[in-house]
């Protein structure tokens, strides 16, 4: 069984794409081999920043051969008197088989000739050549160009390709490019061409070369590391995983350099100096025994080695200059102090309809305000005067050079300012210190992982600064498509929904983002606004869509218990996740599995009443012809509505969730013994109207005919 | 380490090295553009040249103003005006990149003793509206070069496309001679005295000087009236431009005209604009809700001007290739008709 080598040799991919690229280009890979009739036992894939290479071993030489029998005329009408008919003459011909070698079938219509046709499978190379370009060529880019002609588009230009199969060259063509057996080697460290034997080989001969497979190049830079840290007692590499991924893709043959800086920058905020390293340099930053940070960094080389010290020097020097840059902005910056940027940002805009970032301080504020008072009234405590002055001081390090230069440092920067600054006179240290944290963690949390504002003024803070923007956007009409979300939307919702769920918070978002739609009031960015109704529906859509994300993806609920409870309500964050943890306590109880049913069946009912225009009594009640289990049921809906209520008003949803699991023997004796839809128009409507109120009294907590009872699959 | 000894390359030098090593690449050696440009690539050597199918190979050294960066000279790493080694190869060969680390070599870098990564960076310039993909050219940490394969310019997508080399003289002559401040950076050496010309020699009263004006002094009253009017007078052109166009397609004649419109002042116009915009930038009279509308108008002006120099382009080729054959000339098509340009 062959193997099959196919590399793309391309000019430097850019590191955030070459994972999935190479991904993508497996799988297109794997689905051609199978599709084809070829797979082979293993596929791998070998990627550096200058080629994305597949590895599929023991394919196919050729698609197996086809065996058919092709069934021709009736016997009757193929020969007469023992003799062949233009008929026969015609079929022979068009299967291409002999007269003589044509055969007779029974068929339910009788005896036929027919012929046995052998199609001959292609071969594997055959195949590659015609459909590989097509694979290539449709690999998504996030950002993709043209370079010969515009139709022809790869993510950078395609300079070689290596297509073999054992030792054979597949004779493929891509954007001008004809595959070859010849690759290259390391861009410095290699200067020939490579050539290659065979995919077999194909690694080795890239090793020789100074080319390492991905694995290899984390493994040598994680050793690396530990290394280069090693001679420095006590010291430890700052683990960072985003950083690893991106240098492991920026290097073929990596190796690391420690490097030092003037101990007096360590004089500067932390989270300034591991940015500037970080993001600007892509350096790994070192920390003591205590994690402080200590002036070394490390960088990852693409080459083998600085056995002149050169690198590290270089290195060394730009860091310097970065660092005097960021000293010098923060010396810069507290010339004019935070107060005094408020007025600043008047001419700094938030969105081009939407206004300044003045006006957004005004917004937050307020709305900020309104949130505090609903959480005060559930009892939970606020510090006062720390959220106002937050909240009007939050955005002003937009206008500090230090913000400027290192835009990721927004919000960080405002809340090491505030700690370093006065603020006015008479604020208590501590009080001003709370301003500074709720600053500095307003943006929180950036991502799914990142942790929530460390103070509930933080939380409340974060709250109102996403809720304004998100209103502002939606009523702009300025919907989170596909994967089109310029600002972000989805992120800062699902960040308002793990703030208030953190922080037990009794917030309904529809509330919230009334709230801040009605901050935008007689702006004049309210000209440009869609009307209410269609914008309180895309939140209403939009929320509910984040808190299945969070419910499903970050609390880990099965999908149908998430997709239950919010049918049940999507509003109110904490009170939808105690739903949730209920029903999955209760969920392994058959009664559960039953009232499901019956759920999804009273729900059918009603729908095809509706449909053909039968209404329900506008309420239940006890008839002469009322069956005896109708009335069984009713009278147990009756005694157990209010407890029920009872229940779930003090959000002891298990409790209630157990009482209503006794409904389920007058339900089943209900649907055993009557018929609903009755002859007699008047118990009909009224068991109508007894379903609808059984539903609707099972409904309060979760949706139960979502719940899926055979056979539960696991989302994630 | 003495790497800030004599051996190392002069300010001057590098230039000199640089465009030695284009020239023997086939580039024309043109010198920088004389009305002030925020960019290299805002040099009609790019620019325009880039429109259209004609190839071409060009380096230049471009100094290139932004108000805005002026820092009076105090701060040793900004420059309000600093100088870049611009290359345009079009259409770019497949060793583009080859070429460009060897002239890293040719320049005194031993790639082997170094640390050269392609970092991807996409250029983009919204006032141009052009934009490609690319890399940043990191040297031991350092960005020393961007190289971009440009995709549109002036709106128009680009066939063939260029590759534009855009060199950091300072930051490179700051390496090279591992100093810390580029007014430090030895710009030319007697070489019979050996005594050295700095940068800060050279060009230090430049940026003390244009920092106070840009940042204070500019009369913002009157930048706004220069900006009106050269605007007005680029517009004026243009819409000449265009209704020449459309006599030409009413087919009285005079296709002479359109040859000869003056496309490249029109152009010189809006350099003045966008200059002028970065001064009252920096100087701090471009209020929010101006300045969007403001790079509009300059926008507007420059693809404007890409769509009339690529029509005129096109109309020359088509000309020249027709000569020969008077007779076919009846016979071509009509001109592809071209849109109200300036709009």
């Amino acid at each position: 069984m062959p193997d099959f080598l196919l590399e793309i040799g391309c000019e430097e991919i850019p590191a955030r794409m070459i994972d999935a690229a190479s991904a993508e280009l497996r799988e297109r890979i794997a689905t051609l081999l199978k599709r084809e009739r070829l797979a082979g036992a293993e596929i791998r894939t070998f990627e550096t920043p200058r080629r994305l290479a597949i590895l599929a071993e023991g394919i196919a030489s050729a698609q197996p051969d086809i065996t058919e029998q092709l069934t021709g005329p009736a016997v009757t009408v193929a020969y007469k008197d023992g003799q062949p008919t233009p008929a026969a003459h015609g079929f022979a011909k068009k299967t291409g088989v002999e007269i003589a070698q044509l055969e007779i079938v029974s068929t339910p219509k009788g005896d036929c000739i027919s012929a046995r046709v052998t199609k001959k499978g292609r071969s594997a190379s055959e195949i590659l050549a015609e459909s590989l370009p097509r694979e290539i060529a449709t690999i998504y880019w996030p950002k993709n160009m043209y370079w010969r002609k515009p139709t022809e588009r790869f993510v950078r230009p395609v300079r070689w390709l290596v297509a073999l199969i054992d030792g054979e060259v597949v004779p493929l063509e891509f954007d001008g490019i004809h595959a070859g057996n010849s690759s290259r080697g390391h861009r410095i460290l290699s200067h020939a061409n490579v050539s290659i034997r065979s995919g077999s080989t194909y690694v080795g001969a890239l090793r020789d070369a100074k080319v390492l497979g991905r694995a290899e190049r984390e493994h040598r830079i994680r050793k690396a590391l530990d290394a280069a840290t090693r001679t420095i007692p006590g010291a430890r590499w700052r683990e960072d995983k985003a950083l690893l991924e991106t240098v492991v893709n920026l290097t073929e043959y990596p190796s690391v350099v420690l490097g030092s800086f003037d101990a007096q920058f360590l004089s500067l905020p932390e989270e300034v100096l591991v940015t500037v390293m970080r993001d600007h340099q892509k350096y790994f930053a070192v920390d003591d025994a205590n994690g402080k940070l200590l002036p070394h960094f490390l960088a990852v080389l693409n080459t083998d080695g600085d056995p002149q010290g050169l690198i590290r020097h270089g290195n060394e020097r730009v860091l310097r200059a970065r660092f005097n840059d960021a000293r010098f902005f923060w010396q810069t910056d507290q010339k004019i102090s935070l107060l005094d940027r408020l007025d600043l940002l008047r001419h700094v805009t938030f969105q081009k309809d939407l206004g300044t970032y003045f006006e957004k301080t005004k917004r937050v504020q307020r709305l900020c305000s309104w949130v505090s008072e609903i959480i005060k009234q559930h009892g939970q405590s606020i510090r006062p005067g720390v959220i106002h002055k937050a909240g009007a001081l939050a955005k002003t390090d937009l206008t500090t050079e230090l913000v400027k230069e290192f835009t990721e440092l927004q919000g960080i920067v405002g809340g090491l300012y505030a700690r370093a600054q006065e603020l006015d006179s008479g604020v208590p240290e501590a009080t001003r210190f709370a301003i500074a944290d709720a600053i500095y963690d307003h943006y929180k949390p950036e991502s799914t992982e990142d942790d929530v504002p460390r103070s509930l003024e933080g939380a409340v803070l974060s709250i109102g600064d996403k809720a304004d923007t998100i209103a502002g956007m939606f009523a702009l009409g300025l919907v989170p498509s596909g994967s089109k979300d310029p600002f972000a939307l989805r992120r800062q919702a699902n960040g308002i929904v793990k703030v208030i769920d953190k922080y037990n918070l009794p917030l309904r978002l529809h509330e919230l983002m009334r709230d801040a739609r009605a901050g935008y009031q007689r702006s004049p960015a309210e000209r440009k606004f869609v009307d209410d109704d269609k914008f309180s529906y895309s939140v209403k859509t939009f929320f509910r869509e984040r808190l299945e994300f969070y419910l499903k993806d970050v609390r880990g609920y099965p999908y149908d218990v998430v997709n239950a409870v919010l049918s049940a309500g999507a509003d109110d964050v904490v009170d939808s996740i105690a739903r949730a943890e209920a029903l999955r306590q209760v969920l392994h109880m058959p009664e559960f599995a039953a009232i499901g049913a019956a759920c999804k069946r009273i729900r059918n009912i009603l729908r095809q009443a509706e449909e053909k225009g039968i209404e329900p009594a506008k309420e239940f009640e006890s008839l002469p012809q009322s069956a005896p289990e109708e009335k069984d049921l009713a009278a147990c809906i009756e005694t157990n509505a209010p407890l029920v209520e009872a229940l779930r008003k003090k959000r002891d949803y298990a409790g209630a969730l157990r009482l209503l699991a006794t409904t389920r023997g007058p339900v089943d004796a209900f649907f055993d013994k009557v018929m609903v839809m009755a002859e007699d128009a008047g118990v009909r409507a009224n068991r109508l109207a007894l379903l609808r109120t059984l539903l609707k009294e099972f409904s309060t907590i979760a949706d139960f005919s979502e719940i899926v009872t055979e056979a539960k699959t696991q989302t994630n | 380490m003495n790497r800030a000894s004599t051996k190392s390359l002069t300010f001057q030098e590098l230039v000199l090295r640089l465009q030695a090593f284009w020239a023997d690449r086939g580039c024309v050696l043109q010198q920088p553009y004389d009305v002030e440009v925020g960019a290299g690539t805002m040099a009609p050597e790019t620019f325009l040249r880039v429109l259209g199918p004609r190839p071409y190979k060009v380096a230049y050294v471009q100094p290139s103003r932004r108000p805005a960066d002026g820092r009076y000279g105090e701060n040793p790493n900004r420059l309000f005006k600093h100088m870049q080694l611009q290359v345009i190869l079009k259409p770019p060969p497949e060793n583009v990149q080859e070429l460009y680390l060897q002239s890293l070599e040719a320049i005194g870098i031993d790639l082997r003793a170094h640390d050269v990564k392609f970092e991807e960076d996409n250029w983009e310039a919204p006032t141009l509206s052009a934009w490609g993909v690319g890399w940043q050219v990191m040297l031991d940490g350092l960005e020393i070069t961007q190289f971009t394969y440009f995709q549109q310019c002036g709106g128009i997508d680009l066939f063939p496309i260029s590759a534009e080399l855009t060199y950091g003289l300072e930051r490179i002559a700051a390496f090279l001679q591992d100093v810390d401040s580029i007014y430090d950076i030895v710009w030319a050496r007697d070489p019979e005295t050996g005594n050295a010309v700095k940068y800060g020699d050279v060009r230090l009263a430049d940026e003390q000087q244009f920092s106070v004006y840009n940042f204070e002094a500019a009369d913002v009253e009157k930048t706004w009236k220069h900006f009106d009017l050269y605007e007005a007078e680029c517009k004026a052109l243009l819409e000449g431009y265009a209704s020449s166009v459309r006599e030409k397609s009413a087919g009285d004649g005079k296709a002479h005209e359109t040859s000869r419109f003056p496309v490249l002042a029109a152009y010189d116009l809006c350099l003045k604009c966008s200059h002028l915009f970065n001064i009252l930038d920096a100087r701090g009279a471009i209020s929010v809700t101006e300045r969007v509308g403001v790079i509009a108008r300059v926008r507007a002006l420059a693809v404007g001007i890409a769509k009339a120099w690529a029509d005129q382009q096109r109309t020359e080729i088509a000309e020249a290739s027709d000569e020969p054959e008077p007779v076919r000339h009846k016979h071509s098509p009509p001109q592809e008709k071209l849109a109200p340009v300036g709009t």
